[in-house]
């Protein structure tokens, strides 16, 4: 039996900007903006086609009540879900959701975030010190403040080192096999023109990197950069008059675990072993159907638990799975085509650039990254200190 | 800096963690129970979160526990605790049935690996209260 939300919705339009300085000029409203008005354009639709506003990010408190203004735009559904980094996959769940049921027509997600320029500027950068220090004033104590701050946990790179080093011991996964996660994103960096990172580099190099927290080096982790993306998704039915391929929406699924890392369940599974099989089920395939993988990559780590949960190898066997570069070029699983995080942009939650790369790929886009053929695409976010998960899949017209 | 400054935060008191902070002034490890279930939890909460009952009872914890993961910080994770470095931050099984975060004292911070048991011990605070940390027991 079909899923009723399978594939009534699609993505029609996208945009994203990063750049190899890592650096991009103007406000994070105004590159919004700009996200927003690129990606109208790519699918041949107008800022008054526009009904639906999802934004987890951007505002001070009312995030999408905050961007519609500053747009113009006067929506019949809105959305500001924050689940960290995972936010975009579960604003593109929510969207389709309200299309299949003829809530809104037209949506937009977006993001912009400027942490490497704001550093230089001496502004806070990355982090949640601003968010704490608010609640801290209001008189409200976070357990984190209470129960983790203390103990000097380096955030966010300790709580995913913790998980690698429980994997680790319990799986005897190594840190050579960690390094190749970043070996094999980085020869895709090499081919994207726009990514911070395009030298190539081995697994020796990883491993001579600093530590930013053990097991994890310095290479193991992602940039921190500015950047900005959009999505537009419409009906599956308007998708076909557009200007571009329209990206079905297949299925989607989310979950979260815990909020702070000393909550997680169990250190080497994360909510993907629910977000995963969602997708896969309301897709109607497996992950042996699945063409090209975006998938969180904030650390190695990251993307090892991801491989498991999402059923693309069995758990506790993701180090041996990545040993022979399948996530590389001409690899049997393509993962994170454009340098993800650990090398083409990150700019604090990288998920909306999942979504972007995943559309580029199933229509094609992609010159000398392209996979060739692709016709189902996953978009997996992880968000938090892998507290939440989301996942989107995607196919083509074929896939309908 | 002179040689007395604090080297580690002293976080401020939640009300459902207070009877915890409490006890630290004496180096007594105490932990919520749920009156309704008759199971432990941590981090101190209002209501038990395995069955939302209202009724939290403390009692004492023998403090021992297994090291459930551990990552060595190079660098500190706040300018007070540069003179700690390099120190190892961990998650403890404690044998009465939680996990909490913390750190092992007293050792190379490479040797607080995952597996080894630990015991309870305690860092002062400014204030007289005490944060509980770890050194290896086996």
């Amino acid at each position: 039996m079909t899923d009723p939300f399978r594939g009534r919705a699609a993505i029609v339009g996208v945009a994203d900007a990063a750049s190899p300085t890592g650096e991009l000029v103007g406000t994070t409203r105004a590159l919004e903006a700009a996200m927003v008005r690129e990606a109208l354009a790519d699918a041949g639709l107008a800022l008054t086609d526009v009904d639906g506003v999802f934004a987890g990010t951007g505002g001070t408190f009312m995030h999408s009540m905050e961007l519609a203004e500053y747009l113009g735009i006067q929506p019949r559904w809105t959305d500001s879900t924050q689940t960290g980094g995972s936010s975009f996959e579960v604003l593109c769940e929510h969207a389709a959701a309200a299309i299949a049921l003829g809530r809104c027509e037209v949506a937009i997600i977006t993001y912009a975030a400027t942490p490497r320029s704001s550093f230089k500027r001496g502004g806070p950068g990355f982090g949640g010190g601003a968010q704490r220090a608010a609640a801290l004033a209001a008189g409200v104590v976070p357990p984190m403040v209470e129960w983790e701050l203390p103990f000097g946990m380096r955030t966010p790179m300790g709580a995913y080192a913790l998980a690698a080093s429980r994997h680790m011991a319990q799986y005897g996964t190594t840190s050579e096999q960690l390094a190749q996660i970043a070996v094999s994103t980085r020869r895709w960096a090499a081919r994207n023109p726009r990514a911070r990172l395009q030298e190539l580099i081995t697994i020796d190099e990883v491993l001579a990197s600093p530590y930013e927290a053990t097991p994890l080096h310095k290479l193991e982790c992602c940039l921190v950069t500015d950047g900005a993306g959009a999505v537009v998704l419409t009906s599956a039915e308007r998708a076909r008059d557009l200007a571009r391929p329209p990206v079905l929406v297949l299925g989607a699924g989310t979950s979260h675990t815990h909020s702070m890392i000393s909550q997680m369940p169990d250190l080497t599974v994360t909510a993907g072993t629910v977000s995963g099989p969602a997708a896969f089920a309301q897709a109607g395939i497996g992950p042996d159907d699945v063409d090209v993988l975006e998938t969180y990559d904030s650390f190695t780590i990251t993307v090892l638990l991801a491989l498991e949960d999402l059923g693309f190898c069995p758990k506790g066997d993701g180090g041996a799975f990545v040993a022979d570069d399948p996530l590389g070029p001409g690899g049997s699983l393509p993962a994170n085509t454009n340098g993800g995080g650990l090398a083409y942009t990150h700019p604090g939650m990288y998920g909306i650039f999942l979504l972007v790369e995943a559309v580029r790929q199933l229509r094609g886009e992609c010159g000398d990254r392209q996979v060739p053929g692709a016709e189902v695409a996953v978009a997996h976010g992880c968000g938090g200190v892998l507290s939440s998960t989301s996942t989107i899949v995607l196919g083509t017209e074929a896939t309908r | 800096m002179s040689d007395d400054a604090p080297t580690r935060f002293a976080p401020p008191t939640s009300p459902a963690g207070a009877p915890f902070w409490e006890a630290s002034r004496e180096r007594r490890l105490v932990l919520p129970w749920c009156d309704g279930c008759a199971r432990p939890h941590w981090y101190p909460r209002e209501v038990c979160p395995h069955c939302l009952a209202p009724d939290v009872s403390w009692r004492p914890s023998d403090g021992r526990g297994t090291i459930y993961a551990a990552s060595v910080m190079p660098k500190p994770a706040m300018p007070m605790m540069a003179s700690l470095v390099p120190y190892v931050v961990v998650l403890v099984d404690l044998d009465d049935g939680v996990r909490l975060m913390s750190n092992v004292i007293g050792c190379e911070p490479r040797a607080a690996s995952v597996g080894r048991r630990v015991r309870a011990a305690w860092e002062p605070l400014e204030d007289g209260r005490h944060l509980l940390v770890f050194e290896l027991d086996d």
